[in-house]
């Protein structure tokens, strides 16, 4: 069926089978999910942020430097994702492939500075087991890491996925859907940045 | 079908793109310029730089997921995409708000029976948030 329909030569490969139309509509539901599930950790962070027992204040371990650098990596990440999907949409693999190899470079770079934080947090005392408030911030703050992580294996297979079948109606909706996921990190990230790291600095030295 | 959008997009330099990400930018720095370069009150600077990361969130789903395309002729994916991450957002604010209201608003009406201990955590919050 999904062979005989016929297409406006503009509409972009991902959205020419059934299966990849359904695909990226089912991954926008499932974001939905996603909002909710960092949500309730996002209420149990912010609920606890201020029951720091016998250890260090949150906003006193947090370091402008390394919060402007993982921001900044993970932002420059979305938007070369975003010229990945834009190289896809003029059949340029190449392009794709380059611009979404990038993307993950600066993906492995938001986790190298990540985890060189939180053993830092570690090393100034601040475990996930110091205080609640520490418990909820490397759970909110690693899930998100763990989900970038994720990501980085998951583009990664898909991108050979292209190299080897090239853009098809079907590879080509993976890649929109991944590019999706990413987007929606880097979505987490700016609520992280605000909500943890802002947050807890105002409070500490306002 | 995609839409009108869409179509275009896919042609020549991504400007939407290089837009959404220059905003971007300049949202974070401003973000934190109110919150540690300013001397708001901390409610100014809480309503600030909440707006600036709602408003970033709709930058990277306006610019970079295309949440307003369709994959049909009809509207009706862009219509569920949008209501579904409306929906959710939501969710996730009387999720935030509900349950930092429901731990934090009571402090003051303490049981009596609480330990001195968990009083002194208390009071040492309340300073810190000042």
């Amino acid at each position: 069926m999904a062979h005989t329909e016929t297409h406006d030569p503009n509409t972009p490969l991902e959205y020419r089978s059934e299966i990849g139309r359904l695909n990226i509509l089912g991954f926008w539901i499932f974001l939905g999910a996603e909002i909710a599930l960092f949500a309730t950790l996002f209420a149990t962070y912010m609920v606890l942020t201020h029951r720091i027992a016998d250890g260090p204040a949150l906003g006193e371990l947090f370091e402008v430097k390394s919060l402007l650098i993982q921001t900044f990596l993970l932002l420059t990440s979305s938007f070369t994702c975003g010229l990945a999907v834009h190289e896809m949409r003029r059949q340029n693999v190449k392009g794709l492939i380059t611009w979404m190899a990038i993307t993950l470079g600066l993906g492995l770079g938001f986790l190298y500075f990540e985890i060189q934080e939180f053993l830092h947090f570690i090393h100034e005392g601040a475990n996930i087991g110091t205080s609640a408030a520490w418990s909820g911030f490397f759970v909110l703050v690693g899930t998100h890491g763990a989900h970038v992580t994720f990501g980085i294996f998951w583009v990664t297979m898909v991108l050979i996925q292209v190299a080897k079948r090239g853009l098809t109606p079907a590879t080509s909706a993976k890649v929109f859907i991944t590019s999706l996921y990413w987007h929606f990190l880097d979505v987490v990230w700016i609520f992280i940045f605000t909500a943890v790291y802002l947050m807890g600095m105002v409070m500490h030295h306002g | 079908m995609a839409n009108k959008t869409a179509v275009n997009e896919h042609h020549g330099f991504p400007w939407k793109h290089l837009i959404g990400f220059v905003l971007s930018i300049v949202l974070t720095l401003f973000a934190l310029w109110v919150a540690l370069g300013t001397d708001l009150s901390l409610t100014w600077i809480l309503i600030i730089i909440f707006g600036f990361a709602f408003l970033q969130a709709a930058l990277q789903l306006l610019m970079f997921m295309h949440v307003t395309e369709n994959s049909t002729k009809s509207n009706l994916t862009s219509r569920v995409q949008i209501g579904n991450i409306l929906f959710a957002a939501f969710v996730a604010i009387v999720i935030v708000i509900g349950s930092v209201w429901v731990m934090t608003a009571g402090h003051a009406k303490h049981d009596k029976h609480d330990e001195p201990k968990t009083e002194n955590q208390e009071n040492h919050g309340e300073h810190e948030s000042h």
